[in-house]
Order: C-alpha cells, then structure tokens, then sequence
C-alpha cells in the first residue's frame, strides 16, 4: 500500500499518435485514408463511418469470392479418404524393419541405432546362433516413448530399419505400443 | 470476512483496494484461449481497466537444458524443435551454427542455401500461423482459416522435405539430413508468386478494416526505451523502432548475400508490430527468390558423424533471428559425448516481461490484442 504505483495509475499520456511511413502496401495514400486517429468533427463523423463501413464490405467481397470459388476448396474429407490418402515417402511414422520375400531382415544386431536414440526406445537384444555368431535374437521397440527422431533410422549402417508411411497409431491398450520388430530371430 | 484483500501478491507494487475499492485481481489463464498456451497472467485491475500484470510462467517446465547434459549433440538436435515449435528449423539451426563452431565443421555451399530457404519459408509460415490467430483473438474467424490455408501449403512442402510437419529435426552439423525432393523449388517459386497476391488480400481483409485498426491503433504502446531494457527482439522491438535484425547486423550463414529490408515501425503499438511482421513476409519471399535463384549444385551435407566432440574448456555461442526474435545457444564442453551445459536464450521470455509496460492503461480487451501481437509460444519461455 506504501509502495508507489510507478506504473500507470493515470492513462499514458502523450501517447505518440503518428503511423508508420510507408510500409508495402501501407501507401501514403492508404495512410491519408486513415481518419481513427484525427480528431475534427468531419473526419470522426462522417468520414470514418464511411471509410470504416467499405473497409467491412471489402473484407466481405473476400469473403464471398472464395465462398463462391469450387477450386479453392481446401478441405480433405479424411475417413472416407483414407484409400487414396498417400503420405509422402520421407514421412516419419514409425520404426520399421523391412523384411524381404524371404522374411529376412537386414539387421546384424550392431545395436547403433539403440545408442543413438535419446531415450532408450530400442532395446537390441542379441543372441548366438548355432556357428556362435552373434545375430539377432529380439529387436523391442516402445512405440509409446519414441520421438519419431529418426535418428535411428540414420544411425544404421545396414539400412535394416526405416521410418514408416502408417499415421494412424491410435489404440486403446498402451501394451501394443511395444512392439518385437523382427519377425524372426537370427539372420542367414 | 474482510473482503478487502490487504496483503499484496508476489510481483504486484501495490495491493488493490488501496484507496480504489474497486481493484481487484484476476486470473488470466492458466487455460484460457487467447494466452497461446498455459500461461498465466494475474491482472489488477480497476473496473475493467487493467492497473498491473502479473505473468506467471513455469506450467509446462520440461527442463529441457538439463536434460540436453545428458544427451550427445547431435541427440540434443531434437530437443531444439520442442522450444519454439514455430520456428523449430530456426533453433535447429542456431544450436547447429554452435556445434560447428565449437567442433570446427565446415558448411557445402548448397546446404548454405537450403537453410536459408527453409528457414525463410518457416518465418512465412510462423507469421501466417500468427496472422491467423491474431484475426481470432480480436474475434475474426474468417482469417484464422485464410491463414491456415496457406500456412497448409508450406507445411506439406515442409512434410515432404523432411518428414514431419512440426517437428522437423531437419538440420545437422555441417548440413542437412537429406536433400531436396524433386521439384522442390518451382514449387516453392509458386507458392512465393501466390503469397504475394494473398499478402494484399490480407490488407484488404484484416489490415484495412476498420474494426481491427481501431482495436489495434493506439493500444499497448511499448516505447524504444522500454523495449531496450526489457531486451525485446524481433518484430517487437523493430516495431518500437529499434533497428536490430540478426540477419542483417550479425550475419550468420550466407544472410549477407541476399538484399532484403529490416520493416521498422514508428510508434511500438499493436498495430505496428502486426505491420511489422506482414511486411517481413514480404522480405522473407524476397531473400526467398533470390536464393532459389542462386541455389547451386553440390553436396547437401560435409561428411558425416556418428557424433561430433567438442574439445575441452570450448566455449561456443551462436544467435539467429527466429521468427519471433534474437534465439541465442551458449554451449559449453568439457571434452566429452555430452556437453556440460547448454543454456538456451529465447526471444519469448524477454516478451513476456515487457507485458506489464504494454498492457497496464489499457482495458482488459486490448490486453488479448496485445497478446496476440506479443506472438508469445509458451514451450519456448519455460523450456
Ligand atoms: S525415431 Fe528417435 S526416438 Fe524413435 S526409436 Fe528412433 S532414435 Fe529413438
Ligand atoms: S537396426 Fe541397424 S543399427 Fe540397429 S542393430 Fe540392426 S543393423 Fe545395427
């Protein structure tokens, strides 16, 4: 209550009242048209109406031009769609791990995609075969913690895995989010 | 119970109902539309005149400078898209101008180019983001959808080039991850040809029309002074008439090869800082033309790292000019995987400290014009 109020007990006063010069298609002439500011009687009560009731009709010209105009329908009707719906090839879905006709994965169990993501998505899970060399024995992937980095993804030097095209990721149990990439342990 | 509250809140200088029976606080927010976000802003207020704000900033706190100790480099690359979401090539950007700095890598010319582009073509698409939600704010629906519309465009370019629509995590040390698609840039030279005809169908719908100006004219003023010892950046202080662009006073990249304007405005009241930021669209397509012009061949990225280092006791730093303002990195090394500390400097926190110089004298109304002219992203203040 001592404290002074250094603020604005009493409205600004001497308020700058002038407009910025000439900025695109703020012209002069735009700028002489703008009659908020002055104050004499003509301005305030005639002409502001005037310049202020066919600024609003211009904006509804717009308005209308684009209600009026088929081609600049934007809208996609999404669910019914979805068939011919295409995402483009570098969109980031999700991790996945590409398996040929054979059902063979590329991936030798490096585990450099597992370093390179920053919050422990991936856990690689390596195995022996029967010649005792090490191949893959699970590959996990939580869904639910991944930041669709890609990081992984360039991190591989084997190109095994890829950012997936699927968008649609909504579930209602948060289980299926982990996920075994590999179809099958090992690797020929 | 006395209803006359005596004790004064934190932040406030004077209490209400000192003399003024008819001050009291309120709450602005944290869940409000027009706040952008969670923000809160506590308001004395007279009447409906505000007298004092009060921004209470922490909601969505997600420590991300701590956590970047715990990551290597290049990892911290992503955590950069989640301060100014609107702007993410453009802080994606400014931490990798530190790295090589600090790491000595060096730039192919092509890269060069392909960042300005995309971090132009973001600047366009952040202030049509904001265009829109200025108009909605003051109450204009039509526009928000006008801005979205375009704003569209630019995304699906940007969905193309890198993946992803918000969070691009695009660029890396010594270039970019991948290099432009096909046809990348006629589209781009069309879309640039198109925003110049939609820039004056903007004037015409929002900028001209009466309702706007007089909400906009006169109303939150913030003088050269203020705006000064606040440390306001970006189109906020350029429309308080500070001449202070990073592309043009501290080039970073290749910025000083392109010919562009730094718009300024006269007065520092909400209607200049919307001018301000319509007129650097019509820069940013500009420095756009040119570049794509000039685009050569070559490498999109020097040689890659799994990771790179800095050395020991480096210290390096690294400012560029964000859609909203001067986005510095400050990262020091102590010779590891992980740098020891990266502190972060947002053009948004200084923003919201300079509110109180806005809005207070005003009605409670122009303080939502203010807000939306202030373009505030809420993730960049609290990080
Ligand atoms: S996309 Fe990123 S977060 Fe997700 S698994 Fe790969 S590296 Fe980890
Ligand atoms: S996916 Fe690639 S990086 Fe990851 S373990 Fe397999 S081969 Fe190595």
């Amino acid at each position: 209550m001592t404290t002074p109020d250094q603020h604005q007990d009493t409205p600004p006063q001497n308020r700058p009242q002038s407009r910025p010069q000439n900025m695109g298609a703020f012209t002069p002439e735009a700028q002489a048209e703008d009659t908020c500011t002055k104050p004499s009687f003509y301005a305030y009560f005639i002409k502001r109406p005037i310049v202020g009731a066919f600024s609003l009709l211009t904006g509804m010209g717009i308005t209308l031009k684009t209600l009026c105009n088929v081609t600049s329908t934007v809208t996609q009707e999404y669910p019914e769609n979805r068939d011919t719906l295409t995402m483009p090839p570098a969109f980031r879905g999700q991790v996945i791990m590409p398996h040929d006709e054979e059902g063979e994965h590329k991936c030798t169990a490096c585990t450099l995609c597992e370093k390179a993501c920053p919050n422990g998505t991936i856990s690689v899970l390596p195995m022996k075969n029967i010649a005792n060399k090490k191949v893959l024995g699970k590959y996990i992937y939580r869904f639910d913690q991944c930041t669709l980095c890609s990081l992984c993804v360039e991190a591989c030097p084997f190109d095994a895995i890829r950012m997936g095209n699927d968008f649609e990721h909504a579930t209602v149990d948060k289980d299926s989010l982990v996920m075994v990439l590999n179809e099958k342990e090992g690797r020929l | 119970m006395d209803l006359v509250q005596t004790e004064i809140p934190e932040g406030f200088t004077r209490s209400a109902g000192g003399g003024h029976t008819e001050e009291y606080y309120l709450n602005m927010g944290p869940q409000h539309p027009s706040t952008h976000g969670v923000l809160r802003l506590m308001v004395r207020l007279d009447g409906e005149t505000v007298k004092e704000i009060v921004p209470h900033i922490g909601y969505i706190h997600r420590s991300i400078e701590k956590m970047a100790e715990s990551q290597s480099l290049i990892q911290n690359i992503h955590l950069t898209d989640r301060l100014d979401y609107l702007s993410c090539h453009m802080t994606n950007l400014g931490l990798c101008l530190a790295i090589e700095q600090g790491a000595d890598v060096g730039v192919p010319e092509r890269a060069e180019y392909i960042r300005i582009i995309v971090c132009e073509l973001q600047r366009i698409q952040s202030h049509l983001l904001w265009w829109g939600c200025f108009a909605m704010d003051l109450g204009a629906l039509t526009a928000f959808l006008y801005g979205f519309d375009e704003r569209e465009k630019i995304t699906d370019l940007f969905e193309e080039l890198c993946g992803a629509r918000l969070t691009m995590n695009y660029f890396r040390p010594g270039g970019c991850v991948s290099d432009l698609p096909n046809e990348f840039i006629p589209r781009i030279l069309k879309i640039c040809e198109h925003m110049k005809t939609t820039l004056d169908e903007y004037d015409n719908l929002v900028s001209k029309n009466m309702i706007i100006r007089e909400r906009t004219q006169g109303v939150g003023i913030l003088s050269k002074e203020r705006a000064l010892s606040h440390g306001c950046t970006g189109p906020v202080a350029r429309a308080s008439g500070i001449n202070y662009d990073v592309r043009k006073d501290e080039p970073y990249g290749i910025y000083n090869r392109f010919d562009f304007d730094v718009p300024l405005g006269a007065t520092g009241d909400c209607y200049d800082r919307y001018t301000v930021r319509i007129e650097e669209m019509r820069q940013s397509i500009r420095i756009l033309e040119q570049a794509c012009k000039d685009l050569p061949d070559g490498d999109f990225r020097s040689k890659e790292k799994p990771n790179y280092k800095i050395p020991k006791d480096e210290h390096s730093f690294s400012s560029v000019e964000t859609a909203r303002g001067n986005f510095s990195t400050y990262v020091v090394s102590d010779g590891g995987k992980t740098p020891y500390r990266i502190k972060y400097r947002s053009p948004n926190f200084s923003h919201i400290g300079a509110i109180n110089d806005m809005a207070s004298g005003y009605k409670l109304a122009d303080l939502v014009t203010v807000l939306a002219t202030l373009d505030p992203v809420i993730p960049d203040i609290d990080r």
